[in-house]
């Protein structure tokens, strides 16, 4: 009888300890540590373990439409408003913010560090024709990328061999950007938490364009019945709590915050 | 240099102090990749070595075909795979994606051409000798293969080890089919990979020079298990 009991109390212990659902997020909430500090408190607290995907948040939502994950974590308003508007999510919850920032070379040969503003950072480096690389993988950063770009009435298809598409992940880009020691715009959490820095340096920052909001979006049952509803539901109640608020706000690395939370309750 | 340096020593330390998240990744990549190994040996062995002792109209084509197999793009592999496996693909019910049991199946659509094509190399040679023999005692097919697996044996174990390479070398399919889910998909080389692209280079060196020793590691547990190199039998 006892023996009967223990068994089958080990089988609902498995069983409890056993929910787990497919969560696609951008590069920078692994690169940056967030990950780490938030997924193991919550599989503590809740005993719900996440799968990541860490991949661009033009896959995320590739991975999405697909029914493939539970929920996307990204990066792109205007992604993610036609997502939610094709009805693969039933809504978008804005989960936390930080920035982009300008990386580049510390000697600065386009003079960006004392642009005033994103158009001036930007017509700097395309009169200088300095290095530039670019994410070019349909990321959130890329996407963010282009727009700037676009708004300060540069074709980036007109630019000469300065500016090299790398179409590869933040941290890669990153890694080519320190090589070739050039400029690269880059979120500000990957950026602290890279290692190969080199030479390069954070010129510019702090302007109001650069503003990185990161929202999550359950897949909507309706178009994918097997979706983990609940998890991402519970995932979703967590990560907006007061405990994940104070987790995401006291995330440092050099006492630098890296994301901002604000989610609404 | 001096990061070539700190690779071998993170390499040390993760080995000497038997990291956790090391051996967990260790055993999955042998697991994954020994698996694909064992599964495309059984398909591609008898099919190389039927191959070496069949005339048939499409022969030829076939084997360049398969020749040219050997060159397959994991990542072409891996996205065939996604496609077929993904919830919106012909297979989606089975929610294999993710899992390494869709590691294996993308690995074993790798390496099965390469082991084939090297068996069908060193049987047609094995079968000019022993077409007279085998044919004068009224074998039948399957016999012939058999006789031929048997015999050939060590030029067979080469293709299997270079499948085994091949598939434990990989990185290109397996990240996008089992994603590199950390605890769940993540294995040698596509942890590397990760570790690259924070520009942590110490530890992805690391785990490389672990990659390299498991390598040369397994390849000498299967020769001392098969006795290559001993007495007579060179």
């Amino acid at each position: 009888m006892i023996r009967a009991l223990t068994l089958f109390l080990c089988l609902i212990g498995t069983a409890a300890l056993s929910e787990s659902m497919k969560l696609a997020v951008t590069t920078s909430f692994h690169n940056s540590g967030l990950s780490d500090v938030l997924l193991p408190v919550l599989l503590e607290e809740t005993g719900l373990e996440v799968q990541l995907l860490i991949v661009g948040t033009g896959q995320a939502l590739r991975l999405g439409r697909a029914g493939d994950v539970d929920a996307i974590l990204v990066h792109s308003r205007a992604d993610e408003d036609v997502f939610v508007a094709e009805g693969f999510a039933p809504y978008r919850r804005e989960i936390m913010y930080n920035d982009f920032v300008f990386i580049g070379p510390s000697s600065d040969p386009a003079g960006i560090a004392n642009a005033a503003s994103i158009e001036q950072v930007l017509n700097r480096i395309a009169i200088e024709k300095a290095l530039f690389v670019s994410r070019g993988d349909d990321s959130g950063t890329h996407k963010k990328e282009r727009a700037l770009w676009q708004a300060a009435a540069l074709d980036t298809e007109t630019f000469g061999a300065w500016y090299k598409a790398v179409g590869s992940g933040m941290g890669a880009s990153l890694n080519t950007a320190s090589a070739l020691n050039a400029y690269i715009l880059a979120d500000r959490a990957s950026w602290l938490n890279f290692r190969n820095k080199s030479d390069l340096k954070l010129l510019s920052s702090r302007h109001p364009e650069l503003f990185n909001q990161y929202a999550y979006l359950p897949i909507n049952p309706d178009k994918h019945p097997h979706v983990n509803v609940e998890a991402s539901q519970l995932f979703e109640n967590w990560l907006t709590s007061s405990r994940s608020e104070h987790l995401i706000n006291a995330h440092r690395i050099n006492d630098e915050a890296l994301f901002v939370f604000n989610a609404s309750k | 240099m001096n990061e070539i340096w700190a690779g071998l020593l993170a390499a040390f330390h993760l080995i000497v102090t038997l990291d956790g998240d090391l051996v967990e990744i260790t055993l999955r990549s042998l697991q994954v990749s020994l698996s694909a190994l064992v599964i495309a040996s059984a398909l591609a062995l008898p099919f190389g070595t039927w191959l070496a002792i069949r005339r048939f109209r499409f022969r030829r084509a076939t084997i360049a075909t398969l020749n040219a197999l050997m060159g397959l793009p994991p990542v072409v592999v891996g996205l065939i795979v996604y496609l077929l496996l993904s919830r919106s693909g012909p297979f989606g019910v089975l929610g294999l994606l993710f899992t390494p049991t869709a590691m294996i199946i993308a690995q074993v659509v790798i390496i099965t051409p390469l082991i084939a094509s090297i068996t069908h190399q060193a049987m047609r040679e094995l079968w000019a000798e022993y077409h007279d023999l085998l044919i004068s005692l009224n074998t039948s097919n399957r016999q012939r293969v058999l006789t031929l697996i048997w015999d050939g044996r060590r030029a067979l174990l080469t293709g299997a080890l270079a499948g085994f390479g091949r598939a434990i070398g990989e990185v290109g399919a397996i990240m996008i089919v089992g994603g590199n889910i950390d605890n769940a998909t993540r294995v040698l080389t596509t942890a590397i990979a990760l570790e690259t692209g924070k520009g942590n280079f110490a530890l992805a060196l690391g785990l490389g020079f672990v990659l390299i020793a498991l390598a040369l590691l397994v390849n000498f547990a299967i020769h001392a298990l098969s006795r290559t190199e001993r007495h007579s039998t060179w």
